[in-house]
This record gives C-alpha cells, sequence and structure tokens, in this order.
C-alpha cells in the first residue's frame, strides 16, 4: 500500500513531481559534469597545459641552451669537453672545413660543442617517474644551403616507436610533443629519411607546398634533394626551419649517434617550499626530506633523476612553466568543487521551496493521514519515498546529461573527450539523497509540527 | 451496559484569553448515538476533537472505553484514534490522487493490514460498489462523504465521530447519510454526531446543545427511543420535543437552551440517567 501510494502520488501529481525531478536534473547534470571533468580532466588538464612547452630541457653539461660558449672555439676547449663528456664521435667532419666561408667559425663553434648520445635517451622513460614523462624529443641542429642561403635544419624524431629493456614500448617524438603544431599536408616520418616538414615562415621565403621538392646543398658541399612532406606552423622559431629525421642532420653534421639537446614534458606535482630548497641544492635536504622529494613528482626531483640516469647531461627545469601548471590545474579543479557544491545548494533550495509548496499544498491530506492514525514517522517517509523517487529519476536523466556535458566540456574546453569516471554515479546518488534530505527538511519540520486539528475543520 | 464508551468531566480547553470550552461533564454510553448541536463557535467540533484524540483538554479528564486520556502519551493517543475512532469530516477530506478504494485502503494500511475484498465490501454496504475505482474528483459530493463514511467504517471503531457530516450535502444526500448512520447504529455502533440542522440532529436519541463552551441542554433521558423511522421522510415532521422548539429558528436554540441549562444547572453531574 506504501509503495501504491508513493506511486499514485508521483504518476498522477506529474506535473509537481517532474519539476522535482527536473530541479535534481539540473543540479545533478551539471555536477556529474563538473565532477567528471574534474576527476578525468586532472590528467588531461595538466597534458594540455603542457602543451604550452616542455617543462624540462636536457643539454650536455657544460654547454648552455643560450649557447653563450660559441667564443671558446679553439679545438683544445673542443677536445677537453670532449674527454671529460667522452661522448664526441667527430668522425667524417674534416670536409666541413672546405665550407667555413659560408659560415664563419660558427661550424667550428658547432663542432666543438658536448653533445648527448642519440641511443642512451630511452633512459629518460626509465626512471622512477617514467610515468610522469608524457613526452620527449631530441634535437640536433644544423645548417644547410639553400642557393646560398643558410638554412637551419633539424634532426629530431618525428613519432618514435621504441622498446625499452623492460618491454615496455614507447612511442613519443616532437609531433606528441608539440600537439598543437597546425599541420598543412603530411606530418613528417622517421623511417623516410629524406622527407622534411617546414616552418611556415620558411615555407612562404621559398614557396614551398606539401610535395615540393627543395634541393639543398651540406656544409660539405653535397647535393641533396629533399621532399616537403608538410608545412607546420608552431608559433615559434621552428617555423624558420626545416625539420628532418635525425639520421639526415646527424649525417649533414657527421655528428652520428649525437643530438644536440631533448625536450621533456612531464607531469608534475606543484612545487612548494621542500622542492625549492631541493632545486637549489639536493644536500642540503635532510635524509626523509629527501626521500619526500625524490618520491614526489617535482619537477626538480624529475630533473634531478634525468640527470641521475643520463651522466654528462644537465637538466634545466623551465620553471616558470612548470609553475604556473600546477597552479592552474589547482585553481580549475578548485573552482570546479566550488561549482559543484553551489550547484548542490541551488538545487537544495530549490527542492526545499518545492518540498515546502508540496507540503503546505498537502497539509490536509496529511492532517488526515495524522488522524487515521499515521505516525510522524511514516508520513515523513511517505513524502520523502515520493520526493527521493522523482529526485533518483531526475537524477538518472541528469546523470546522462551530465555525461555529455563533460563531453562537451572536455571537447571545447580542454580539447579532449572526457571519459566520466564511473567513481561519479555513486556520488551522484549521494548528491541526490543528500539535495533532496537537505531540502526537505524545514519542510519535514513543519510536517511534523502539523496538527490535524488546524487543518481538518475548515476554518 | 457496565461502562460508558466516553465519560467527560469538568473538562475545559482555553486558548489563551478564551475559553473554548468551560467545565463539560457528559457521559456517553455505549450505542448511543448522540447529537451535538450549538451556534457556530460554541465548541462542538473542540469538543469533538478531544473526543476523537485529536487535541487534549486543558483541564479535566476523558476517558474513552475504560481508559483514561490524560496519561497517554502522543504517540499512545495516535495509537487508540488509530483503532478506536472513526473521523467523519464536513470536507470529507479524500485524498485526491488515491481511487475511492485506495481511499478507504490507506485507513487500513495506517490501522493494520491492508485488505481489499474488505475495503469493497465496505464500498458496496454504502452503496458505491460500482464506484470503488473513481479518484474523488469523479465522485459527486454525497458520493465522497460516502467514500469518507466507509474509511472511517473500515476499521471497526468503537466511536465514530462525525462533524457535520452533511453540511456540505443536498437534501437527497443527506438522507442517504442518515441511513446510513441509522443503519449503523442498529448495528449498534456509537456515534457523536455534530450538526446545526435540527432536522438532522433529530435523528439521535439524544442532543446535547453548547453555547459559548457551556454545555446547556441535554435531553437525555426525556427523550424516549428515536422515531421509528425517521429516515423516511427527515425533518418532515418535528421529531421530538426539543428540537422542535429549536427547528423553526437556529438562533433560538441558544435561548431555550439557557432556559434549560439553568433549569439542569443544579444538578450537572446528574446529567446521564444511564450512569
Ligand atoms: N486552535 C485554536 N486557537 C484559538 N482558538 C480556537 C482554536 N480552535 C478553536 N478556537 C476557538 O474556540 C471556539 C470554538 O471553536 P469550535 O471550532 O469548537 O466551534 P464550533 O462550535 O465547531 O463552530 P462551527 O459551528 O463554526 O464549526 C471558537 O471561538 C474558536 O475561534
Ligand atoms: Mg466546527
Amino acid at each position: 500500500m506504501f509503495f501504491k501510494m508513493v506511486f499514485r502520488a508521483l504518476t498522477r501529481r506529474k506535473g509537481k513531481h517532474l519539476m522535482t525531478a527536473f530541479t535534481v536534473g539540473l543540479g545533478v547534470s551539471l555536477a556529474t559534469a563538473m565532477l567528471g571533468v574534474m576527476f578525468d580532466v586532472g590528467d588531461k588538464v595538466n597534458r594540455e597545459l603542457k602543451t604550452y612547452g616542455a617543462n624540462l630541457s636536457v643539454i650536455p653539461r657544460g654547454s648552455s641552451v643560450a649557447g653563450e660558449k660559441y667564443e671558446f672555439a679553439d679545438e683544445a676547449d673542443a677536445e677537453g669537453a670532449a674527454g671529460e663528456e667522452g661522448a664526441i664521435d667527430r668522425s667524417g667532419h674534416a670536409g666541413h672545413a672546405g665550407h667555413s666561408g659560408h659560415s664563419g667559425h660558427s661550424v667550428q663553434d658547432f663542432l666543438s660543442r658536448a653533445r648527448i648520445p642519440e641511443d642512451e635517451l630511452h633512459k629518460i622513460k626509465m626512471i622512477f617517474w617514467a610515468y610522469n614523462i608524457v613526452d620527449f624529443a631530441p634535437f640536433l641542429s644544423t645548417t644547410v644551403f639553400v642557393g646560398d642561403n643558410p638554412v637551419n635544419l633539424t634532426g629530431t624524431w618525428f613519432d618514435k616507436r621504441m622498446v625499452l629493456p623492460t618491454g615496455d614500448e614507447v612511442e613519443t617524438g616532437v609531433l606528441p610533443l608539440k600537439s598543437w603544431w597546425e599541420i598543412r599536408g603530411e606530418a613528417g616520418d622517421d623511417s623516410l629519411p629524406l622527407g622534411v616538414m617546414a616552418g611556415e615562415t620558411l615555407a612562404r621565403e621559398l614557396s614551398l607546398e606539401p610535395g615540393s621538392s627543395l634541393e639543398v646543398s651540406t656544409p660539405a658541399g653535397e647535393k641533396i634533394n629533399l621532399t616537403v612532406r608538410g608545412i607546420f606552423r608552431s608559433g615559434g622559431e621552428e617555423d624558420n626551419e626545416l625539420l628532418s629525421p635525425m639520421k639526415l642532420a646527424q649525417d649533414i653534421s657527421g655528428l652520428g649517434g649525437l643530438v644536440d639537446r631533448v625536450e621533456v614534458s612531464a607531469l608534475t606535482t606543484p612545487e612548494n617550499d621542500l622542492a625549492r630548497r631541493a632545486a637549489k641544492n639536493p644536500g642540503s635536504l635532510s635524509r626523509m626530506e629527501w626521500d619526500t622529494w625524490y618520491c614526489t613528482a617535482y619537477i626538480s626531483s624529475i630533473a634531478y633523476q634525468i640527470e641521475e640516469i643520463l651522466p654528462g647531461v644537465r637538466v634545466k627545469a623551465v620553471m616558470r612553466v612548470a609553475e604556473s601548471e600546477g597552479t592552474i590545474l589547482r585553481k580549475t579543479q578548485l573552482m570546479m568543487l566550488l561549482l559543484t557544491l553551489l550547484t548542490l545548494l541551488c538545487s537544495a533550495l530549490a527542492i526545499s521551496n518545492l518540498v515546502t509548496a508540496n507540503i503546505m499544498e498537502r497539509s490536509v491530506e496529511i492532517g488526515l493521514m495524522k488522524a487515521l492514525g499515521a505516525t510522524n514517522l511514516s508520513v515523513s517517509l511517505l513524502i520523502l519515498s515520493e520526493m527521493l523517487a522523482a529526485a533518483f529519476l531526475g537524477g538518472a536523466g541528469g546523470y546522462l546529461v551530465g555525461l555529455g556535458l563533460a563531453r562537451f566540456i572536455g571537447l571545447t574546453v580542454f580539447g579532449t573527450a572526457v571519459e566520466v569516471k564511473t567513481v561519479v554515479i555513486p556520488l551522484a546518488a549521494l548528491m541526490v539523497i543528500f539535495v533532496t534530505f537537505l531540502g526537505s527538511l524545514p519542510a519535514l519540520r513543519a510536517l511534523l509540527k502539523l496538527k490535524p486539528t488546524e487543518v481538518l475543520h475548515g476554518r | 451496559m457496565t461502562e460508558n464508551m466516553m465519560e467527560i468531566r469538568d473538562v475545559s480547553k482555553i486558548y489563551g484569553p478564551l475559553r473554548a470550552l468551560k467545565n463539560i461533564s457528559l457521559d456517553v454510553p455505549p450505542g448511543q448515538w448522540l447529537a451535538v448541536m450549538g451556534s457556530s463557535g460554541s465548541g462542538k467540533t473542540t469538543l469533538m476533537n478531544i473526543m476523537g484524540c485529536l487535541d487534549t483538554p486543558s483541564l479535566g479528564e476523558v476517558t474513552l472505553d475504560g481508559v483514561r486520556l490524560a496519561k497517554l502519551s502522543p504517540g499512545e493517543l495516535t495509537a487508540i484514534r488509530r483503532e478506536a475512532i472513526g473521523l467523519i469530516f464536513q470536507q470529507f477530506h479524500l485524498i485526491g490522487y488515491l481511487t475511492a478504494l485506495e481511499n478507504v485502503m490507506v485507513a487500513q494500511f495506517y490501522h493494520s493490514m491492508v485488505d481489499e475484498a474488505e475495503a469493497f465490501d465496505a464500498l458496496k454496504k454504502v452503496g458505491l460498489g460500482d464506484r470503488a475505482k473513481h479518484l474523488p474528483r469523479q465522485l459527486s459530493g454525497g458520493e465522497q462523504q460516502r467514500v469518507c463514511i466507509a474509511r472511517a467504517l473500515i476499521n471497526h471503531p468503537k466511536l465514530i465521530l462525525a462533524d457535520e457530516p452533511t453540511g456540505n450535502l443536498d437534501e437527497t444526500n443527506e438522507g442517504t447519510v442518515m441511513e446510513i448512520l441509522h443503519d449503523l447504529h442498529d448495528a449498534g455502533s456509537t456515534i457523536v454526531l455534530v450538526t446545526h440542522a435540527p432536522e438532522v440532529a433529530s435523528h439521535a436519541e439524544r442532543i446535547i446543545v453548547l453555547e459559548h463552551g457551556r454545555l446547556v441542554s441535554d435531553n437525555a433521558g426525556k427523550n424516549g427511543p428515536p422515531p421509528a423511522d425517521p429516515a423516511k421522510s427527515p425533518g418532515a415532521a418535528p421529531a421530538n420535543e426539543a428540537v422542535g422548539e429549536a427547528s423553526d429558528d437556529g438562533a433560538a436554540i441558544g435561548d431555550d437552551a439557557a432556559v434549560k441549562a439553568a433549569n439542569a444547572a443544579s444538578d450537572p453531574g446528574g446529567l446521564n440517567p444511564t450512569k
């Protein structure tokens, strides 16, 4: 009978309960979307934010990103550096001298700098925080000539697959690392040694189109016929360059198996005091602090671990970016949480109004039930069940709408498809119950106080 | 008849400065049909609420079927109401989204267990066998009142309280309702009926009159048994002396009653000969 009454009240008072369902549905859909986005996008926001640039730059020790060392270009220095790093392969560079007229002493500088062996780079994916390394790509810059004009040709991995000693397969390169680049034509392919991509500015200067062929001469005077597979726009300096598979740049520069620098994008934990102290000097930490620091994905500890595993490199954190990533993510999540709570509060308020109106409207009916011998508890249960039933109906609908909304937010705001985690379902159910109870509370108090004598005799 | 169904001793109900009931004492023996009359605001509904355990007196004592109500908690009063009282209202108070049958079953539900067949029988008894599946708004006023009566009877109450059950009905429907009450009375139910209308009150075997919260008239003992068949022509002929005096002018009841009250004042506790 109880369920019959609830059911009848639901079906024969459709309008009112639809309002309840709608209100709850609205709240739940927003909350679901927010929570879904919050849970799933945590990583994705980070991933999206990191696309504004790699947050770690790996360079050979004794080198510098800005290249201030160009003055020390004499043979002895270079030899010294080579001995120190033990990684320079200078075979086959003899021919460069012939072309030095083109580039002045920069070829000398170029040859004298320390480099990183390409075949050790996979180790970056084997540090403690390997799974936080999202992407990385090595770069080796050389100069080629189009007619008499020097053009930067940078060798890189476009999208390289490799198998780690651990058996894990890794796919990384400049394309995933710089996923925001706009590409016209085809992307570069590591297996096509003469296929290059041209930066937009350069392409305009040289009137290159996807599919064009381009003859360049190496500093050694060798002519090479390249195919321009695609044109990219990075918004950065790369727009003036040619990007080629690593092998080509190494062949041209005579630096087989070596790279200039590696850009790494890692998911990091926002910096705190500990991280800042460690970044200055890891030695200053106590044993415990050091463990904590090492086992947290601070950008400084990731940098430290890469330096550990690749001897002879220096890892520079691009701190500003890393910090703002963390801050933005935290703020975004906080904002979503706040919005979720506000949404729920608004729903509870709206529900409160609806339940109160419902009870006012039915005061006679409630008085009658009490007069017939219904206890406060049973009447409250009846009203609550009705509300909950309507609320759950709305909640289910709201959840479905919320899924769509989350997708929409994911796609439009973060440019990624959000998969709402299943944990959101029980959360949504809890929200429905919470909102309904909270909203019903004031009305239920009125219900308890309601005296049959006051409503039954039409005074 | 060893005990009264209801004993009311010196009951007063005080609302702030207003005394809605003033020292009412009244005994209702089992099986009696009692009519309560009085002008508007004289305290009829208040008295009825106290009898029906919907309200408690400010002063005085009420005993229902041997149980002293003053000692009971609100929860126990609710239980007594559920077990012992059948309520019939002027406004019917049916639940709008339930059918006639379901409205009767609600009373079963809050009493004990629902029994659809029994509920349907109760509707048949009030002549609504073919209206069981109708919603209240699909029923006429008289039909709604009969559903209300069926609901009041479904749990076999010891005491039936009807507050102006015919107040919203036309004469034909009033007749039908009075017939049902007669049947109940004949079957031994104790009935308390509040009414403004003398011709309705005339169906009862005993009539009391309230005036400003005071019991001013009680024809218990002065009356013989109720008229042989009043339902045939309700109100057509004055059924007894007390009603006959008042039937032409409702306002006169009070005046006449006041005189009677004065006569009876010397013996307030001995109104009921059955005691
Ligand atoms: N809850 C209350 N608070 C204050 N005063 C009340 C309350 N209930 C009833 N009264 C007052 O008590 C008096 C008796 O009311 P009651 O409802 O018993 O009258 P009644 O005889 O049933 O009148 P009517 O014939 O109009 O139904 C009235 O003056 C009324 O205003
Ligand atoms: Mg009244």
